[in-house]
C-alpha cells in the first residue's frame, strides 16, 4: 500500500553533547494543516530537538523528512529553501531595517534576486510585503524602524517574515515568550488561522499550557530527551506520565521506574 | 644540521617579546573586550624609556632593573590611558576602540622622535649574556638562551596568577562574563584598569627586552602589531596558551621561512593562518566568539532612497565642482583630483563598512593593488590609458577575491585583524619584491596620455568616475542585493533563516568594495606619476577608516563628505607641520569620543531633532494592551 508521507517526518532523532544524552530516538510525524506542540520541562530536550529540525544543529543519528525528502544535514537556509519558516525564541530580526525591509528581504531571496545589483529594493514585491504584514496586522508599521518595535510586534513581524517563502511547514520556538497573556492568545489565534487557511503545518514550543492546550491539534511531550507521550490535548492532560513529570518528584520516580521496565 | 638547530632555537628567542605582547593583548581583550591597537606602541614606549635607562644606570644590577623600570613606567602610563580615555569607549562599537587606541598609536610615534629623535638607537648588551655559545661550530648568543627561557618561565608566572590569586580569579570570572561580575559586587573600574595595566606592563617589557637584541626604532610598533594580530589569529583571542604556542609557530615559520623563500618569508606566514582560519575561524585555542554587540542607537533614520529634491541638490553641487577649472590653478586642480579620488576610495571602504558591517583594517591593499595594476599595465604591457584603466582595477578585484573570501569567515575584531594583516602582507610583497615591484623605489614615469594629462582635464576624469562611483554604490546600496547585505549585517541568524548565504553576500561585497577602491588607486598613480609601497600602506588604510568615520558610519553617503572635509585638511595640515601624526591621531581620538555620529550624522541629527517639534503620523504602540486580569 502507498501512502502520501507526511509532512514532517521525524525518526530516531538522536544527539548527545559529551555523556549527556539531550535527546535520544525521538520519533513522530505532522501533517499539513496540523498544529503540533511540543512540550517537557526545562532541559527535557525541547530547543536541542528543534534546532535539528532545520539544520540550526545537526543530529549524530536519526532522519528528519519534509514530504519524503530528506533534510538531515542540511543548512538552515537549504531547509528555508525546501519551505520550512522559523521563529526563534529570542526574536531575530533586521534592526536597523523597517518592518516593510525586513519583509522584502525574506521576498527577495524567496524571489532569488538577492544578488541583484542595480534593481529597486524598495519597490520590490511591495504589494507582497503589504498583503502579509497586513495579514499578521502590522500593516500599519511598514515604514517603522524595527528596532523601535515593541517585542510582541516583533513577534509578529517575524511571523510574516516566516511567510514570505510561501512555508510549508512554520517551526515556532516559544512563540509567546515573553509577551503579555493577550497578546499570546492573539499571536496563536492568528497562527492557527493561518496555518488552517493555507493548509500549512506547524510545529511549536511552548512553556504556556493555557496556549498549548486551547491551540494545539495533537501534543508530544518530551522529557530527559526520550518521548513520553503523544496524543489529542485531552489525553496528554490525562496521561499519567506527563502528570507525574509536571506534577511532582515522587511520581516522577515511579513514572521513571515504569519507563525503564517497558524499554 | 647544527645550522637548523641554531635557527631553531633563534626562532624561539624571537618568540619570547611576541609572546609578552600578544599575551598582554590577550589578557585585556578578554576582559575589556578591547583589541588594543596601541599594544605596539607600549611596547614602543617600553624599549625606547629602557634604553634610557640602561644608559643611565650603571652595572648589571642597573640593567636589569631599567628593564623592568621600565615596564613599569609604560605600565604607568596605561593605567592613565585606560583612565582618560578607555573607560569612556568601553561600551562603544568595536570599530570605534580600534580606531581610538589607533589613534593613539599615531600620537606615539610622532612622540618618540620628538622625544628621542628619528635615528636608531643601539642599547647596551645584557650583563652577564654578553657573549655566544659555539654549537657545533656555530654561535648562539647567550642573550637568545635567557630568552629562550624566559618565555615559558612568564607563562608559568602568568597561569599562577590566574589560578592561584583573587585577583586571578576575578580576571577569569569577568572574561566569561563582566556583567556578572560587576552584578556580585566587585568594582569593575578597578579590575580593568588593573588589567589594563597587567597587559601594557607585559608589552613594554617584550619591547624592553628587545634592546639588546635589536636597534630601537619609531616604526617598530606596527612591525609588531602586525605580527601580535597574526599571532593571536592563529592562537586565537583571549588565550595566553594559544598567544604562546603560536608566537613560537611564528617566529619559527618566520626564522625557516627565509630559508625557503628569502624574499617573502611572510607568505609562509600567511599560508599557516589561512590554514587555521579555514579549519578553525576562532583561532586553535580560542572559543567561538559570541554574535559582537549591537551598536546602541544605530537605527534613529532608516535609510531611504534621495528624494528628487535631494537628487537635484546634488547634481548642482557636482556641476558645481566641475567649474573648478575655469577659475583655480594648477595646484588646486591637483588636489581637486586627489580629493576626488580620495572620495571614490571612502566610498568603497563606506559600502563595506557601513552597508556591510564589515570594518576592513586593511582597504589600502585594494587600492594600491589598483595602483601597481595601472603600473605593471601601462609601464611593462605599454597599453593604452584606457585599457589600463579598465584593467587595473581588476588586480585589486582580484586582491579582494582571494583576502575577501578568507576575511569574512571572521567578523568584528578578528575581520579588523585578519584585513589589516593581509594589507601588511600585500605591503611587505611590494616592498621586498624588488624585481618586480621596484620595493621601496616604486614604480615611476606613469603618466596619463595626452587627452588626459592637463590638470583640468584629469580633474574632469576624475570628479566624473568619482561621481558614477558614488551614484553606483548608493544604487547598489538600495538594489535587492544591498538589502540583502544590510540583513546579513544587522542579524546573521535570520539571514540564514531566510535563505540567504551571508558569507557569499559578504564576500560579493568585499570584491565589489575592493575593486572600487582599485579605481581609486588606478587614477592616483596616474595622478601622482608613479607607485610606491606606501600606495598600500596602513596609514592610508586608516585614511579611509577615518573619511568614513568623519562622514558619519550610519550614514548612507556620509563618506563623500567625510572625504572631501578630511582630505582638505590633511593636505593643509601637511603643508603646515611635520606633526602630522600627532595632530591626526589627536583628532581621530576627539573625533571617536565627542563625535562619533560624523559630520553627515550629526546634520541628520539635528534635522530629525527639528522634525521632531511637529507630532509624529500615528503612535508607536497603537493597539492598547489589555491586562488579562
Amino acid at each position: 500500500m502507498s501512502v502520501a508521507p507526511p509532512l514532517l517526518a521525524v525518526e530516531g532523532l538522536t544527539k548527545s553533547y559529551g555523556g549527556i544524552h539531550a535527546v535520544r530516538g525521538v520519533s513522530f510525524s505532522l501533517r499539513s494543516g496540523e498544529i503540533l506542540a511540543l512540550i517537557g520541562p526545562n532541559g527535557a530536550g525541547k530547543s536541542t530537538c528543534f534546532d535539528m529540525l532545520n539544520g540550526q544543529n545537526k543530529p549524530d543519528s536519526g532522519h528528519v523528512r519534509l514530504l519524503g525528502e530528506e533534510i538531515t544535514g542540511k543548512k538552515p537556509r537549504e531547509v528555508w529553501r525546501m519551505g520550512v519558516g522559523r521563529t526563534f525564541q529570542i526574536t531575530a530580526t533586521f534592526a536597523t531595517m523597517t518592518v516593510r525591509e525586513n519583509v522584502q528581504v525574506a521576498l527577495i531571496s524567496h524571489g532569488k534576486q538577492l544578488f541583484n545589483l542595480f534593481g529597486s529594493a524598495p519597490n520590490f514585491d511591495r504589494g507582497e510585503a503589504g498583503r502579509l504584514l497586513e495579514l499578521v496586522g502590522m500593516g500599519g508599521y511598514a515604514d517603522r524602524p524595527c528596532g523601535e518595535l515593541a517585542y510582541g510586534d516583533l513577534k509578529r513581524l517575524e511571523l510574516a517574515v516566516a511567510l514570505a517563502n510561501q512555508p510549508r511547514l512554520l517551526l515556532m520556538d516559544e512563540p509567546t515568550a515573553g509577551m503579555a497573556p493577550r497578546e499570546r492568545v492573539d499571536l496563536m489565534r492568528l497562527t492557527a488561522q493561518i496555518a488552517r487557511e493555507k493548509s500549512i503545518g506547524v510545529l511549536f514550543t511552548e512553556h504556556d499550557m493555557d496556549v498549548v492546550f486551547e491551540h494545539a491539534d495533537r501534543i508530544i511531550v518530551l522529557n530527559r530527551g526520550t518521548l513520553i507521550a503523544e496524543g489529542s490535548p485531552a489525553e496528554v492532560r490525562s496521561n499519567p506520565q506527563v502528570q507525574a513529570v509536571y506534577l511532582g518528584e515522587g511520581l516522577l520516580y515511579d513514572a521513571e521506574h515504569r519507563e525503564g521496565a517497558s524499554a | 644540521m647544527a645550522f637548523y638547530v641554531v635557527q631553531f632555537l633563534t626562532g624561539l628567542a624571537s618568540a619570547a617579546s611576541l609572546f609578552l605582547v600578544a599575551s598582554g593583548l590577550s589578557i585585556i581583550f578578554g576582559v575589556t573586550r578591547i583589541v588594543n591597537f596601541a599594544h605596539g606602541a607600549f611596547y614602543m614606549i617600553g624599549a625606547y624609556i629602557a634604553f634610557t635607562l640602561t644608559e643611565r644606570l650603571s652595572g648589571a644590577v642597573g640593567f636589569w632593573g631599567a628593564i623592568v623600570l621600565a615596564a613599569l613606567a609604560v605600565a604607568l602610563i596605561g593605567v592613565l590611558v585606560e583612565m582618560v580615555l578607555l573607560r569612556r569607549i568601553y561600551h562603544a562599537p568595536e570599530l570605534f576602540q580600534l580606531l581610538a587606541t589607533f589613534g593613539l598609536t599615531l600620537m606615539v610615534e610622532d612622540l618618540v622622535v620628538l622625544i628621542w629623535g628619528p635615528d636608531d638607537l643601539v642599547g647596551r648588551r645584557a650583563p652577564g649574556f654578553r657573549g655566544a655559545i659555539d654549537f657545533f661550530g656555530q654561535n648562539i648568543p647567550s642573550y637568545d638562551l635567557f630568552l629562550i627561557v624566559l618565555s615559558p618561565v612568564v607563562l608559568g608566572i602568568l597561569w599562577l596568577l590566574f589560578q592561584r590569586t583573587r585577583w586571578g580569579v576575578l580576571v577569569r570570572a569577568a572574561t566569561q562574563d563582566r556583567d556578572m561580575v560587576a552584578a556580585l559586587g566587585v568594582n569593575q573600574k578597578w579590575l580593568f584598569t588593573s588589567v589594563f595595566a597587567v597587559g601594557v606592563f607585559l608589552a613594554a617589557l617584550g619591547g624592553a627586552l628587545q634592546i639588546p637584541r635589536d636597534a630601537v626604532h619609531h616604526a617598530m610598533d606596527l612591525r609588531i602589531i602586525v605580527e601580535v594580530f597574526v599571532v593571536v589569529v592563529i592562537g586565537g583571542l583571549g588565550s595566553i596558551v594559544g598567544a604562546f604556542v603560536a608566537a613560537v609557530l611564528v617566529s619559527e615559520l618566520n626564522a625557516f621561512g627565509i630559508l625557503i623563500f628569502p624574499k617573502i618569508s611572510i607568505i609562509l606566514v600567511f599560508l599557516v593562518m589561512a590554514v587555521v582560519l579555514i579549519v578553525r575561524p576562532w583561532g586553535l585555542f580560542g572559543k567561538p566568539e559570541a554574535a559582537a554587540r549591537k551598536t546602541p542607537g544605530l537605527t534613529v533614520n532608516p535609510w531611504r532612497p534621495l528624494t528628487s529634491n535631494e537628487r537635484l541638490a546634488a547634481l548642482a553641487a557636482l556641476v558645481v565642482a566641475a567649474t573648478l577649472p575655469l577659475f583655480a590653478g594648477n595646484y588646486a586642480l591637483t588636489v581637486g583630483s586627489e580629493i576626488a579620488i580620495f572620495v571614490i576610495f571612502a566610498v568603497s571602504l563606506h559600502f563595506l563598512m557601513s552597508v556591510g558591517g564589515l570594518a576592513s583594517f586593511g582597504h589600502a591593499a585594494y587600492f594600491g593593488l589598483g595602483a601597481y595594476g595601472i603600473a605593471f599595465l601601462a609601464k611593462m604591457a605599454g597599453l593604452p590609458m584606457i585599457v589600463c584603466l579598465l584593467l587595473g582595477p581588476l588586480l585589486g578585484c582580484m586582491g579582494a577575491a582571494v583576502f575577501g573570501f578568507f576575511a569574512v569567515q571572521l567578523s568584528g575584531v578578528y575581520f579588523a585583524m585578519l584585513t589589516l594583516a593581509f594589507a601588511q602582507i600585500v605591503w611587505s610583497i611590494a616592498f621586498q619584491w624588488v624585481s618586480v615591484t621596484g620595493g621601496d623605489n616604486g614604480i615611476l614615469g606613469v603618466w596619463p596620455e595626452k587627452w588626459a594629462a592637463s590638470p583640468s582635464n584629469f580633474y574632469w576624469l576624475a570628479l566624473g568616475v568619482a561621481a558614477l562611483v558614488t551614484i553606483a554604490l548608493r544604487a547598489m546600496v538600495f538594489s535587492p542585493f544591498g538589502y540583502a547585505l544590510r540583513a546579513t549585517r544587522d542579524s546573521l541568524l535570520r539571514s540564514e533563516a531566510v535563505g540567504i548565504n551571508a558569507k557569499r553576500i559578504q564576500w560579493t561585497a568585499f570584491v565589489i568594495a575592493g575593486t572600487t577602491a582599485g579605481i581609486g588607486g588606478a587614477l592616483f598613480a596616474y595622478l601622482k606619476g608613479s607607485v610606491f609601497p606606501d600606495n598600500l600602506g596602513i596609514s592610508l588604510s586608516v585614511d579611509a577608516l577615518v573619511m568614513v568615520l568623519l562622514g558619519g558610519v550610519e550614514t548612507v553617503s556620509g563618506a563623500v563628505i567625510g572625504a572631501i572635509v578630511y582630505k582638505a585638511l590633511n593636505i593643509w595640515l601637511v603643508s603646515q607641520t611635520d606633526l602630522s601624526k600627532l595632530v591626526l591621531g589627536g583628532f581621530i581620538v576627539l573625533i571617536v569620543v565627542v563625535f562619533p555620529k560624523g559630520i553627515v550624522g550629526m546634520l541628520e541629527m539635528l534635522a530629525q531633532r527639528r522634525r521632531k517639534a511637529s507630532p509624529p503620523g500615528s503612535p508607536l504602540i497603537a493597539k492598547p494592551i489589555e491586562s488579562a486580569e
